[in-house]
């Protein structure tokens, strides 16, 4: 097993792209690593991207934020105006793992591990956030809900690899949320999730609306929610049509974490929970 | 007991500092894997993916190539063990030979000069399985027709007819049983079943074993009972106990899961074939797949109660398994199901089942978290259908000093009566239920236990006092002896260094379990030092040239036994130590015997919750314990344990499980899916202390460590039940579940 260190994108994709073995990329770790001790796989070759230039910053671009694919979850809650920007898939991002692993921890690692259980992933897609991705052939930008194809599966060619993540420019009186159901408090993993972005106009009505559902699909489930939200004040009728829609969306299946039946009825439960959040924080 | 009964103490009662504390904070303290070797090689198991399988053929021939291999072991390795029945599964259960009996059953092992290397050599040994039908559930392998488990175990007094899987029937209780169901007004009968949980220590099993050539070996282990894995190893060995010691590393967490061996006797069988030093600590995984969980439990109880809440009569069948082994368990669920209460009429019988799961081993009150769980589920239904208060009822059919228990005991003085007046005097009580919260009340019972113990105590030349015990420290036991050392002899804590002694220093100890340390080796602890301080009288005497017998013990000091002894100053502990080389060498005092008296406990348990009606899931919002510790001699342990086993049980009672495929192998062997509970997920547990002495004890100590894990399976289901206004019969009331219930499909 060999490791290295590259200093730039374009010999890290070169690295990747020549290696013959099992090459895998390194930001955090902290899924790499417990794979490795597991014994689930054993890389060949390990890239740590952790090096290159921009990769620990959040830096400001046209009016969004463009975020360095090693800059730990724990960074995020600490980027002000992100928070404020960015509320819903901040959250997402710090519900993962322990403080430990808070500080290590990368949403492009959560997105690049295809878990349809990521808990950053789900508020990601619903915040049309867009990977950018370094390959052999150059760089291209991809809306992340087109990186996951499947349960640890990416859409990812020999040699590319995610170097940031852009989340756009929000308008007023726009807000997101995230909700997972976890049967405990912490250190756990979705058994279902929901996450909400909306965008108010001045009067408080759903202007835009965004719903990405977690763990209830092979990948994590956009649901067209706009003929249930927009136009709303987010009366109990419309939440009811969003927990309808978010319910009727989902394909799970039963396993050690829930059952089919649970996890449909818990995904609209937590759909409108977090809508419910999201609006109040658009409203403010 | 002829034994002084101070009834004010100096040091007992008191919360000084752990003596471990400062070692255990700063990284210092050495665990099972904490040691190394020269020359030492790492192991590894290989262990069945079969739930049931017959072995026919292991080999090894690929993995001995490996560079790097030093020994290989497997069943043929290990010399059968005849007339042991017990500890011949204990073997099997180590290493199988001609089946393997659950996923997770070792089947071989390897020592290499890295773990990567044993790690590839495992996985090149090649074992032929023949596949056989498995079974583990508790019922289905009861039913007839059910796939046979292992053939030949069954005992004598299991009726003909049953299903092969059936080994062991017992049955407990007294009084005409119809009579009592007569005299009721209401009589229900409901079946319950629980999941099979483990201890969830954080420490996995680790060891360093070094057997040389002349036969002899030195063993270092995360135990809870060195001296038993000294007997286990030498009788799996075919050794002599003497050729090997035992030493017990600081151990990370035990509950009953570490009184068993599994990778003990696997190393030193390596290291016998290899002639190194050989570490072999198991992965999480490994933990929760190879070593002991609790019983899964399927239980059915009636009970039977007049309109104003007196019990007339009870009875439960407890089908217990405790894996592809017989254990006794279902007997101390049978004997604990209705000990709280005083009953004219009580019938318990126990059922041993075998099923394709790991070998159960003790869990903190093993057996009695489930009987119970049953009984109070039962009463607290009884007492919604009859519209009485739960705690009224309780304390109207209390067992006190004098009742004849469900198991046969006649009581001695005791707290139960006490802990529910307790709980019915507390705010919690009495406060209001919280809004969307609903209340939950039960008790619990544990037998506890003194058993094999042996103490020496010596005084050191400058007025210290070295205990030597041979029980692994897993609640607080050092500093509580060390307490009852300083009481006895009037010196103050901080001059008392308790420590536990290997093998080869002290007569056998009994495992840690069975509440039994600071009850039994704070006994022996007390005797020694009353010898020692006997000794130390006589000295001063003969300074004195009075009469020993006119010399007692005050304040740490000898003193002349009134005027007419003589006028002499107090001569201090340190005083009389410091010329112990002119007074007849070196002072000491020894305590070797079979502690009696230990003094049953109870205890008694609040809970306010709210549950999540759209998503079954329960959040706890306070909680709250009543126990009788006799005596606590470090109340801050003392409250521990009684927060720590609260919390396992609440753990049983929302989410842990061990959750099998249809091919019977276990899906959740990791913390992550094996949900015990976080802290986050607890408020802070109440705890109210009674002391109703043990007349067994001179201080009126009674153990506390496992009775607290035995109330809150029932205290959640009677408040979750009553929130959700559906009763809950199975364990554990994990969310899918209650949602289940709640939305009534």
């Amino acid at each position: 097993m060999r490791y290295a260190r590259p200093e730039t994108p374009a010999e890290a994709s070169r690295l990747l792209a020549a290696e013959p073995g099992l090459a895998r990329v390194m930001a955090g770790g902290t899924d790499l690593l417990v794979q490795l001790k597991s014994g689930l796989v054993e890389p060949d070759l390990i890239v740590d991207i952790k090096h290159l230039p921009g990769a620990a910053m959040i830096t400001r671009e046209a009016g969004g934020f463009r975020i360095g694919a090693a800059v730990p979850n724990q960074a995020l809650g600490e980027d002000r105006d992100l928070v404020a920007a960015w509320p819903g898939v901040v959250e997402a991002a710090s519900l993962i793992g322990s403080t430990q692993v808070q500080g290590r921890a990368t949403i492009a690692g959560n997105l690049c591990n295809a878990s349809p259980a990521g808990d950053s992933v789900p508020a990601l897609v619903a915040a049309g956030a867009v990977a950018r991705v370094t390959g052999p052939n150059g760089e291209r930008d991809v809306p992340v809900q087109q990186i996951p194809t499947g349960p640890g599966k990416t859409s990812l060619a020999r040699g590319e690899f995610i170097t940031s993540i852009l989340l756009p420019a929000r308008p007023a009186r726009a807000a997101d949320a995230y909700l997972r159901f976890i049967p405990r408090t912490e250190m756990d993993i979705a058994v279902c999730s929901a996450a909400v972005n909306l965008e108010l106009d001045g009067k408080g009505v759903v202007a835009r609306a965004r719903v990405a559902l977690g763990a209830v699909a092979a990948t994590v489930l956009e649901v067209d929610v706009s003929a249930a939200l927009v136009g709303t004040r987010l009366d109990d009728a419309a939440l009811d049509k969003l927990a309808k829609a978010a319910s009727a969306a989902a394909k799970p299946i039963s396993d050690k974490r829930g059952t089919v039946e649970f996890r449909t009825h818990v995904v609209g439960v937590l759909a409108r929970r977090a809508a419910r959040i999201a609006y109040e924080r658009a409203a403010r | 007991m002829a034994l002084d009964q101070p009834r004010k103490f100096k040091y007992v009662g008191t919360r000084p500092a752990r003596p471990d504390g400062i070692d255990k904070v700063t990284g210092r303290a050495q665990y099972g894997n904490d040691i190394t070797a020269p020359g030492m090689l790492w192991a590894k198991v290989l262990r069945s993916p079969h739930a049931h399988a017959r072995i026919l053929s292991i080999d090894t021939s690929a993995a001995e190539a490996l560079p790097g291999v030093r020994a290989i072991v497997t069943g043929a390795d290990f010399p059968p063990i005849e007339g042991d029945a017990g500890m011949r599964d204990v073997q099997l259960n180590c290493m199988a030979t001609t089946h393997v009996w659950y996923e997770g059953h070792a089947v071989a092992a390897v020592a290499a000069t890295s773990q990567a290397i044993a790690n590839k050599a495992a996985r090149l040994i090649k074992v032929e399985y023949e596949i056989l039908p498995h079974v583990t559930d508790v019922d289905a392998a009861m039913a007839p027709g059910a796939p046979v488990v292992r053939e030949g175990q069954t005992m004598e007094n299991v009726p003909a007819g049953m299903s092969a899987n059936v080994t062991y029937h017992s049955e407990f209780g007294h009084g005409d049983l119809a009579a009592g169901f007569a005299r009721a007004d209401k009589i229900i009968e409901r079946n319950f079943r629980t999941a099979a949980t483990h201890q969830g220590y954080i420490e996995p099993q680790a060891c360093l074993a070094s057997m040389t050539a002349d036969g002899r070996g030195e063993l270092w282990t995360c135990t809870q009972g060195h001296f038993y894995f000294r007997t286990a190893c030498a009788a799996i060995l075919g050794i002599e106990a003497s050729a090997l010691r035992v030493t017990a590393s600081e151990i990370g967490g035990g509950f009953g899961g570490k009184t068993q061996v599994w990778a003990e006797p696997v190393a030193l069988a390596l290291s016998k074939k290899a002639g190194k030093p050989v570490k072999l600590t198991m992965t999480r995984d490994e933990v929760f797949r190879g070593t002991g969980p609790t019983v899964t439990t399927s239980i059915t109880c009636k009970i039977g109660m007049t309109k104003d809440g007196r019990i007339t009569a009870g009875e439960a069948t407890l089908r217990y398994s405790g894996g592809a082994f017989h254990t006794g368990t279902c007997d101390m669920g049978a004997m604990a199901a209705f000990a709280s209460y005083d009953l004219d009429a009580v019938r318990t019988y126990g059922w041993n089942v075998l099923t394709n799961r790991p070998k159960e081993i003790s869990y903190r009150a093993p057996g009695a978290p489930q009987a119970i769980y049953a009984v109070e589920s039962t009463i607290d239904e009884l007492c919604q259908l009859l519209n009485l208060d739960p705690l009224d009822v309780r304390i109207k059919n209390a067992a006190k000093a004098g009742t004849k228990s469900s198991y046969g005991v006649v009581f001695e003085e005791m707290g139960l009566l006490a802990a529910l007046k307790a709980a019915k005097a507390h705010p919690h009580w009495n406060s209001p239920v919280p809004e969307g919260a609903s209340r939950g009340v039960a008790c619990g019972f544990w037998f506890n236990f003194g058993g094999n113990t042996c103490v020496s105590l010596n005084i050191g030349t400058d007025g210290t006092v070295a205990v030597s015990e041979g029980n692994p420290d897993i609640g607080g036991s050092r500093a509580s002896i060390s307490l009852m050392a300083a009481e006895e002899l009037g010196v103050p804590y901080e001059k008392v260094r308790t420590v536990i002694a290997d093998t080869g220093t002290l007569g056998y100890n009994d495992n840690t379990d069975g509440s039994r340390v600071t009850f039994a080796v704070g006994l022996a602890t007390i005797r020694a030092a009353q010898e020692a301080k006997k000794d130390m009288m006589r000295r001063a005497a003969a300074i004195w040239g009075i009469d020993a017998e006119a010399v007692e013990w005050v304040d740490g000091a000898a003193v002349p036994a009134g005027p007419n002894a003589g006028k002499f100053p107090p001569m201090t502990l340190a005083e009389i130590a410091a010329q112990s080389f002119q007074t007849g060498g070196p002072i000491a005092g020894h305590c070797d015997f079979q502690a009696d008296g230990a003094g049953v406990s109870f205890g008694v348990h609040i809970a306010d919750v709210a549950v999540d009606q759209e998503t079954g899931k329960t959040k706890v919002l306070r909680y709250t314990v009543f126990q009788d510790a006799g005596k606590a001699v470090h109340p801050d342990y003392v409250e521990g344990q009684m927060q720590g086993g609260a919390v396992q049980g609440i753990g049983m009672a929302l989410n842990e499980e061990y959750i099998y495929s249809d091919k019977g192998v276990i899906l959740n062997p990791g913390f992550l899916d094996y949900r015990i509970p976080v802290a986050s997920d607890m408020p802070m547990i109440e705890t109210v202390i009674l002391e109703i002495p043990n007349p067994g004890h001179p201080y009126g100590v009674r153990g506390v460590g496992e009775t607290p894990i035995v109330p809150p399976l029932a205290t959640l289901t009677n408040a979750i039940s009553r929130g959700i206004g559906k009763r809950l019969y199975e364990l554990p009331m994990s969310p899918p579940r209650v949602l289940k219930a709640i939305k009534g499909h």
